[in-house]
């Protein structure tokens, strides 16, 4: 029973298929599949939307979208069916071709990357051998999107919120691999499946994640900055601050091509914390060895809506970072530390068994930590602002 | 140490998540259309003008002296003088507005027209509810919709109307007096000039 609950999505396509010629059943088993990320991962999103609403409201002792529906519930409904309903603006001198592809493009390079995620025992569309790889791959040309989006619309804001999330993205892309080479490197996979299985055993009970180790720990909050940098989210929200830039790269989109740009960046929000979760919390496994009757889906999207609420709960607590901190924190700090996390993982992987590798690999990440933070803090970069030709 | 802060801002909106769920004092947000605060004394919007007694035109204390039609900064206000006279609060016999109107889409609430009021009779509103769907008509308020009794006055902004009350009547007063002063001058004296007659 609990078996055939685990795997009940697995079962349930299998069963649909079987009405089919033989022939058809593969090609139908994946379609169905794709199916079911299309319809799964945006309603998703539709509910996202109202939790981040209702989430940052409640940081902020308000109450939030409470309006349609139930507590607001149907708050996206009402939101879709007016983008819908909006005229689609396309400006008189943009390059009307690439205005209409850059959305699609975007949605759909998302779209690719959830093809190797493994969202379940067994549930994962393409179990490729480079399944890391292939999602990075996907996950850069969303950059190219952007920047069509932002060229196209012949708009000096679009432009300059494009080739800021250009440099961002490309910048932070660098700190994102790194992160998760560590992981590689320990599993000597690029398999994601096999990424999985690998953190898949308990010790008394305790799962064998990599976040519960001190590089993996390391490499996860490192991971952690720079998705939320690749995502476009606050604080590293440049490429769209509406204080600056209008909506940065989107704004000349209106109507429902605005809303793919929206549905967008909720996707690859939802399939980098997915990866992250595959990286580095274990993907489907359970927390406990106790609770491995749970269907290992549950755990994955709890693990999912868990990153996804951390990321609105750093949007509602801290403030935009100037494009020069952006940077200065990526290559000056971000990196350095993803750079020496690989030495300590390479250290973690020759030290073999015992508590003495335990004690060299966090001592190193601290006191480089520490010595970088307090490097970086004595430079005088996050003391008072000066003004130099204001006053 | 370098993210210190993070931790220390982190912690903070996570109270105010928790906390706005179970500190009542926490939540400030008055859910407007079914819950309403009662509107501040000293609140203002748009002028009206007051009126003693039931009758909106026999009691309005405008005695129609264009002072706030001069004085109104973007000119919203318009005026006519009526032809003949009515007795105002006292009894004296007073011009009255035969137009009143002001435009609130011009209207920007300096309260200049109740300052230079002689007679207390234009007062600032608290009544905020104004949409309408004629943008041009509906937003023209007309002396009938402008008359507001002085009972209304006295709810919405209580001790300047109490005050304003008191002055009235201590004037009104006044004019009794006075004319009860002259009445019995008058009398004493056409009894003096009958005297006077009789005696020569």
């Amino acid at each position: 029973m609990i078996d055939k609950l685990d795997q009940i999505f697995v079962l349930l396509r299998d069963w649909l298929v079987s009405f089919l010629p033989t022939a058809w059943q593969p090609a139908a088993g994946t379609l169905l599949a794709v199916a079911m990320i299309i319809c799964l991962f945006p309603a998703l999103f539709a509910l996202t939307t109202v939790f981040e609403r209702k989430g940052l409201a409640r940081i902020q002792n308000r109450l939030g979208p409470n309006r349609v529906g139930p507590f607001g519930l149907l708050q996206p409904i009402a939101d879709g069916i007016k983008s819908l309903t909006k005229e689609d603006i396309v400006p008189l001198s943009a390059d009307a071709a690439v205005h209409f592809l850059a959305p699609i493009v975007l949605v759909i390079a998302v779209f690719m990357g959830f093809a190797v995620l493994p969202m379940g025992r067994n549930m994962v569309l393409v179990d490729m051998d480079a399944g890391l790889l292939f999602y990075f791959a996907m996950g850069a040309s969303t950059e190219l999107a952007v920047f069509m989006a932002g060229w196209s619309s012949r708009n000096k804001y679009s432009l300059l919120g494009a080739m800021r999330a250009v440099a961002q993205m490309i910048s932070y892309e660098v700190p994102l691999l790194l992160s998760s080479v560590a992981v590689v490197m320990i599993t000597g996979s690029l398999s994601l499946t096999k990424i999985v299985a690998a953190q898949d055993h308990y010790s008394y009970g305790l799962p064998h994640w990599y976040i519960f180790t001190p590089w993996g720990f390391a490499g996860f909050i490192m991971y952690a900055i720079s998705t939320t940098a690749e995502t476009n989210r606050s604080p590293f929200d440049l490429p769209e601050g509406e204080s600056e830039l209008v909506a940065g790269y989107h704004t000349e989109y209106s109507g429902f091509k605005f809303a793919l740009f929206f549905l967008g960046e909720y996707l690859a929000m939802f399939s980098i914390s997915g990866l992250g979760t595959t990286l580095f919390l274990g993907g489907w496994s359970a927390p406990l060895a106790a609770l491995n009757w749970v269907p290992s889906w549950i755990w994955f999207f709890s693990k999912l809506m868990l990153s996804i609420f951390v990321f609105i709960w750093l949007r509602g607590t801290l403030p935009r970072l100037r494009q020069d901190q952006l940077m200065n924190f990526a290559w000056k700090f971000v990196l350095p530390m993803c750079l020496l996390n690989l030495f300590v993982a390479a250290a973690w992987r020759f030290m073999g068994d015992g508590w003495l590798r335990w004690v060299v690999c966090s001592a190193v990440l601290i006191v480089a930590y520490s010595a970088l933070g307090w490097s970086e803090m004595r430079k005088g970069k996050i003391g008072p602002r000066s003004y130099r030709y204001a006053e | 140490m370098l993210g210190e802060g993070i931790i220390k801002g982190l912690t903070e909106t996570a109270k105010n998540f928790f906390g706005s769920y179970f500190i009542a004092e926490r939540l400030t947000t008055v859910e407007y259309p079914e819950e309403r605060i009662a509107p501040m004394e000293s609140a203002r919007v748009f002028p009206f003008l007051v009126f003693d007694g039931t009758d909106a035109l026999a009691g309005l204390r405008c005695t129609s002296c264009q002072i706030c039609e001069k004085e109104c900064p973007p000119k919203c206000i318009f005026i006519e003088k009526s032809k003949d006279k009515k007795p105002d609060f006292v009894g004296r016999m007073q011009f009255y507005p035969a137009r009143f109107e002001i435009d609130i889409a011009v209207c920007m609430s300096c309260q200049i027209c109740v300052e230079v009021c002689p007679f207390e009779s234009i007062k600032m509103d608290t009544e905020f509810e104004l949409a309408t769907a004629d943008r041009f008509g509906g937003l023209l308020l007309k002396r009938d919709q402008l008359a507001k009794p002085n009972e209304y006055y006295n709810r919405i902004h209580c001790t300047e109307a109490s005050a304003v009350d008191a002055k009235l009547a201590e004037e009104k007063a006044k004019f009794i007096a006075k004319a009860k002063a002259a009445a019995d001058a008058a009398a004493a004296k056409s009894a003096a000039k009958a005297l006077e007659g009789e005696n020569g």
